[in-house]
């Protein structure tokens, strides 16, 4: 029988077959962090029962932690019950915890990869929908409520129904300035944001292959955001050479043997999918948001939708409801809407590579007066990269303050929202109504768009404006 | 859980697409350590004007609509993977949740606190929201359908026989698994001898 590799992970971790399609499913990682996991601990006390394995668990605190002075106490009092919350439980349980002022700190998903933590062919929950993220490692990742998070911490495993499987194959040369998030922007765009639901989905084809993990982690991040269980990607040399030393990677002998392992991760040819799309990368151009969901992309160039639209989510109530909230007209363009806001940050766009981008389109510029900007690095270690590389320096040169790490305006629960009624270019993943404030307008975008409105202080076309790219 | 078997009641229709579980509950009344409470704030954007005060244009507060069950348009639930949209929801009241198709977390997480999704097709989905406030609904969970009262028309839907069980008696899932644990310690051995 010809399988997937998704087939492949999950098999390897069936500790019981329920009934056809049903299976209790063992978990090797377990993320956790301050906002949804209290009621978890509070539930398995009440029950009586102990953590199962804590050193398979690892926690941080990234959700609703402030962005500024992050060693005095937290102000908010909800916010601060959380933190100690998640602290006293993990103390108990004995799960080690990267909080508040450790060195490796930082967004759930940022931290588990850059830490070698997350490796391939693991099985990795965690109690936040963008756990898809670790896919680009090529592991079976998907995210959880608190209800599984429970259980996960009583027994190591789910319940859990497989889901149908979907290829996406990306083939070609990305133009000039495309990247990674205008890649799953597209695919987003085309397939809508139920396309993808009750699938997993394995992204392959050349344009994939050549994507940095960074690059890689983008797109399986925003899998959600077309209703799909979870995204995944063979793991290969890239993958290697990323973890290749990582804190958690295995050493010596031990990494030899693993990447052997490793190296048969990957798709029988001929394998079954339930569906397979193809797009060309020649296609796909800097994208952006009009809506109130990651499904309505266009390109930067392109006009928005006209109410009549037969699109397959821009029908009717929705477009038209979504264009209000938005303050924006059918048939108006994108570019050269002047917004007031932008925020670099996230588990989609805050790692290191990321902030090269924004880097290469502000170096040697002054933002512009009208613009706000939330630079939000993904981790500690991020922040330190950042430094080692100067280019928390390009930054500051061109009049941004860099916040320190955590989910930040993503969803804006620790206070870095977006007023109501206000533009933000944001390079993370849910433009939802209210995602980044009551009444806040989210357009979703690459880091490299997003730098650029910073500078010219709106919406505008990166093709059409010369920088040079920073690398490492 | 509180078992469920039939469910008979009126209906709030919210014939709206991909309600996300941001607009279902804002993320900045995630910040309570609890699972009570978040009923309030259930569609808080939605249903409060700015000032706090009612929004007398939203469904909930129209005195013509309640009940146990709430019917929304397609992909239901998508967007984070909170379960404080399924307490919200049961913190309100709400039994069953009926559309043409739910988000895959927002799925589980209803099913894992004893609030039913009902998937029906999108032709049925249209004749339950014809029916404005005029009829009540009934849901039968040993059968596996839905009725509209007033025309007798259903729709069966689907839910795995084990899930189905589950509901029926009120059990949850961690008594699945916790009576796994020799089994689940034999698979760690046996992984481990074999990695
Ligand atoms: S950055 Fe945003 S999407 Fe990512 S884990 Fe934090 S809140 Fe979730």
């Amino acid at each position: 029988m010809k399988k997937t590799l998704f087939d492949k992970i999950w098999e390897k971790h069936i500790v019981r077959e329920v009934q056809d399609d049903l299976y209790v499913l063992y978990i090797d990682k377990h993320l956790i962090h301050e906002v949804t996991s209290p009621q978890a601990f509070a539930s398995l006390e009440k029950r009586g029962l102990k953590v199962l394995r804590p050193q398979q668990i690892l926690a941080t605190a990234d959700h609703n932690v402030p962005t500024t002075d992050q060693d005095l106490p937290i102000k908010d009092d909800l916010s601060a019950k959380q933190v100690a919350l998640l602290t006293e439980n993990c103390k108990k349980h004995g799960i080690e915890l990267f909080g508040l002022g450790h060195p490796y700190q930082g967004i759930v998903h940022v931290i588990g990869p850059e830490l070698g933590i997350t490796q391939p062919g693991m099985t990795i929950v965690c109690g936040d929908s963008h756990t898809s993220t670790h896919g680009a490692f090529g592991t079976v990742a998907f995210g959880i409520g608190t209800s599984e998070v429970e259980m996960v911490l009583a027994t190591q495993c789910l319940l859990q129904t497989k889901p149908r499987q979907m290829r996406i194959e990306v083939n070609g040369t990305l133009s000039s300035g495309v990247t990674a998030k205008d890649v799953i922007l597209y695919i987003i765009s085309q397939l809508g944001t139920g396309g993808a639901t009750g699938h997993f989905v394995e992204y392959s084809g050349n344009t994939i292959r050549t994507l940095s993990m960074e690059g890689r982690m983008t797109v399986c991040n925003m899998s959600i955001e077309m209703g799909a269980r979870g995204g995944l990607i063979a793991p290969d040399e890239i993958t290697f050479n990323y973890l290749e030393g990582k804190p958690f990677a295995p050493k010596g002998h031990e990494w030899e043997k693993a990447k052997n392992k490793w190296s048969f991760l990957t798709t029988d040819d001929g394998a079954h999918f339930d569906k397979i799309y193809h797009f060309q990368a020649e296609n796909i151009p800097p994208m952006v948001t009009y809506g109130t969901h990651p499904g309505m992309g266009i390109p930067v160039d392109v006009a928005v939708p006209f109410l009549n639209s037969t699109g397959q989510e821009a029908s009717g109530e929705g477009l038209e409801k979504a264009l209000n909230y938005m303050g924006l007209q059918s048939g108006q363009f994108m570019s050269g809407i002047p917004v007031q806001h932008v925020f670099i940050g996230s588990c989609t766009n805050a790692r290191v590579e990321d902030f090269r981008l924004a880097a290469s389109v502000v170096k040697g510029k002054k933002k512009h007066d009208r613009i706000r900007a939330l630079i939000v690095p993904g981790s500690q270690q991020v922040a330190k990269q950042l430094s080692e590389e100067g280019l928390d320096k390009i930054f500051e040169e061109a009049g941004f303050v860099i916040r320190q790490p955590g989910c930040s305006a993503c969803l804006a629960m620790n206070g870095d929202t977006i007023p109501s009624g206000e533009y933000c270019v944001s390079t993370s993943n849910r433009n939802f109504e209210g995602r980044q404030g009551n009444g806040a307008r989210t357009i979703l975008a690459s880091p490299l768009t997003a730098a650029l409105a910073c500078i010219t202080g709106e919406i505008s076309d990166i093709r059409s404006y010369p920088f040079t790219h920073i690398n490492n | 859980m509180n078992p469920i078997n039939i469910i008979q009641s009126t209906f709030v229709p919210l014939p709206i697409e991909n309600v996300d579980t941001d607009q279902i509950i804002p993320a900045r009344f995630l910040k309570s350590s609890e699972k009570e409470g978040f009923g309030t704030h259930l569609f808080n954007d939605w249903r409060y004007l700015p000032d706090g005060t009612p929004n007398p244009d939203f469904v909930l507060n129209k005195s013509k609509y309640s009940g146990e069950i709430l019917v929304a348009g397609k992909n239901f639930g998508c967007g984070s993977s909170r379960e404080h949209a399924a307490w919200a929801l049961a913190g309100q009241g709400f039994r069953a949740v009926v559309s043409s198709y739910f988000a895959d977390i927002f799925q589980n997480n209803a099913l894992n606190n004893g609030l039913l999704p009902v998937q029906v097709t999108q032709p049925f989905l249209q004749e339950i929201f014809a029916q404005k406030s005029e009829s009540t609904l009934t849901i039968n969970l040993y059968d596996c359908w839905i009725q509209i009262d007033k025309t007798g028309s259903r729709c069966q839907f689907p839910i795995s026989s084990y899930k189905q069980e589950c509901l029926l008696n009120g059990f949850s899932d961690i008594d699945y698994l916790i009576s796994m644990e020799s089994e689940i310690e034999a698979y760690e051995k046996n992984t481990r001898a074999t990695a």
